[in-house]
């Protein structure tokens, strides 16, 4: 039980009186790439918002750390080292790079309420910044708006700030969508040097990409699991194959 | 200096001397009527511009700046800082409390909420006793500043409002680049994501918004010392208007844009005065200008050909 990280059970969420997430049940042990697939909207994202509190559940609880986290608020969980980026990358597009993840790490010292101090004291995390920046490849950009930044790279930028929280657990929403094979290679490569100590949760397309890098997958369609295992034991699920492919003699 | 762009800085200075040399060729009270409003537009523009929040209700603040001001000064003899002071802290309880209700619906529910809480303050203010109702109050004494220097002549009154004002303009200038301004700024960029990276937006909005609401209270008590009276003209809806189009004249969002709009339409009510109601009529179609043909404000325009951000 002691590894896992977080757990949800019996999670629904309704609009109307359609069920977007119906009655799901996932476990990520700690440490592990976990993948969420499935075809569109089978309802990864929502699940993603109900993780993050960004929507609040019909029923079910969601387990972080031992901890409940069903009724927390989404900047709560963020502190709690539950930490997502967004399927449309989200960067503070009128701020450079070094800014964007400054405001991570700035974060880490609690409330920055202090409108009588120059901004000039956040110098400190210049240092960090840079190195995160280096670290997903961005170091020479790091005082570009990010507004200029190519699209993969926008999504670097997310990664390191996502990183700069030092979260226990990041939730990645697509984070290869619509990028090069170039660019997915990049991004592939940087999720498998900064998952040391991490757990990360991700929801992904790419079935290339979910086969080399995840440990586990689970297999969503119409609200419910249909299918979780390692990727060899998914794929060659029938059921999966279906809901992906449609009947064979379809 | 100060966290100022070199383009800021001249500006800044340009501005200062402004202040100094203007005196001299302008009339003082009018001048004094620029600066008080120049605030006021500044404080509703740390809302809008740096915080993406629209309000519609800061006449309610600055209105029971006035009042307050002009009612302390006048009943209890305090001195001018002190009543000024009053007015802001005034602004600001009011600040804390309706941005509190206000800032959780966003957009267009915000507005109208604040809009709708003005309302209330205005109607508050025909009805309570110690407004003088549609009289107002009247023949508000200017006490001594600290009780000791006279502020009888307009040019010392004038010093008094230009430093006020350079007070304000440099604490909303500093409230901007400072840590809790860059927090500020990433809500207004992405308020999801800021969320997402563990920071509780609304209580990031509702600081601003009492610090807003301070400054447009500072703004009324000042004014109200100033002309020596406070009326229901101050916390009207209309005067909130106003601010907005100073604001949007100005441009949005810029630093020096507020003073300059305050300037222009300050100018235009007094130097248009003779021509009645066309003066209204003027302002209509200078609006529909702003927003046909310089969306950016005289000084966000002025900064995009410079490519400079003033």
């Amino acid at each position: 039980m002691n590894d896992t990280i977080l757990e949800t059970k019996g999670l629904t969420k309704e609009f109307g009186g359609f069920s977007a997430v119906n009655d799901v049940a996932l476990r990520v042990r700690r440490g592990t790439i976990h993948a969420l697939i499935g075809p569109n909207g089978a309802g990864k994202t929502t699940c993603f918002n109900l993780l993050t509190k960004f929507l609040q559940p019909t029923s079910g609880t969601i387990r972080f750390q031992g901890r409940d986290i069903t009724r927390r608020q989404p900047a709560e969980v963020a502190r709690l080292g539950l930490v997502r980026s967004f399927q449309i990358s989200a960067v503070f597009l009128n701020l450079t790079a070094l800014e964007n993840v400054r405001l991570a790490l700035q974060r880490v010292r609690g409330g920055s309420f202090d409108f009588w101090r120059s901004e000039e004291i956040l110098h400190v995390y210049d240092g960090r910044a840079r190195a995160l920046l280096d670290e997903v490849g961005l170091g020479d950009c790091a005082d570009t708006p990010a507004v200029t930044l190519s699209y993969g790279r926008k999504r670097a930028l997310e990664i390191a700030t996502t990183l700069a929280l030092e979260p226990e657990m990041m939730l990645l929403d697509e984070p290869t969508a619509g990028m090069t094979h170039a660019d997915v290679d990049r991004v592939v490569a940087l999720i498998r040097r900064v998952r040391r100590g991490r757990t990360i949760l991700m929801v992904e397309h790419n079935l290339s990409v979910v086969e080399g890098l995840c440990d586990t997958i689970t297999v969503l369609t119409r609200g419910r699991v249909l299918a979780e295992g390692d990727y060899a034991t998914v794929s060659a699920n029938p059921e999966v194959v279906t809901a992906y492919l449609g009947t064979a003699d379809a | 200096m100060l966290g100022f762009t070199r383009a800021q800085a001249i500006g800044f200075v340009v501005m200062v001397a402004v202040i100094i040399i203007a005196p001299g060729v302008l009339y003082p009270v009018f001048l004094m009527k620029v600066l008080c409003f120049a605030l006021f537009a500044c404080a509703f523009n740390l809302l809008i511009g740096y915080v993406g929040l629209l309000s519609f209700g800061h006449a309610a603040y600055f209105g029971m700046g006035c009042y307050v001001a002009a009612w302390t000064a006048k009943n209890w003899g305090l001195s001018v800082e002190l009543s000024i002071l009053l007015g802001g802290l005034t602004g600001a309880g009011l600040g804390m409390v309706f941005g509190w209700l206000a800032i959780r619906r966003s957009g267009i529910y915000f507005a109208m909420i604040t809009l709708a809480l003005a309302q209330m303050v205005y109607f508050f203010c025909i009805q309570a006793p110690f407004t003088g109702g549609e009289d107002g109050i009247q023949q508000v004494p200017r006490p001594p500043l600290f009780g000791a220097v006279s502020l009888q002549s307009d040019m010392a009154m004038y010093w008094l409002v230009a430093g006020v004002f350079l007070l304000g303009f440099l604490l909303i200038h500093r409230i901007v680049h400072s840590p809790f301004g860059q927090v500020l700024k990433a809500i207004r960029e992405n308020e999801t994501r800021a969320t997402s990276l563990g920071y509780r937006t609304d209580d990031y909005k509702w600081v601003a918004f009492v610090l807003s609401t301070f400054l447009a209270g500072i703004a009324g008590g000042t004014k109200a010392l100033v002309f020596g009276i406070a009326t229901l003209t101050d916390v009207h809806w209309t005067m909130h208007g106003e601010v907005v189009l100073m604001s949007l004249v100005g441009g949005l969002g810029t630093v020096f844009g507020p003073v300059v709009g305050a300037l222009v339409l300050t100018a235009m009510e007094n130097y248009l005065a003779e021509f009645g109601s066309w003066v209204t009529v003027t302002q209509g179609v200078i609006f529909v200008l702003c927003v046909v043909a310089f969306r950016r404000g005289l000084i966000g325009e002025l900064g995009a050909a410079l490519k400079l951000n003033l």
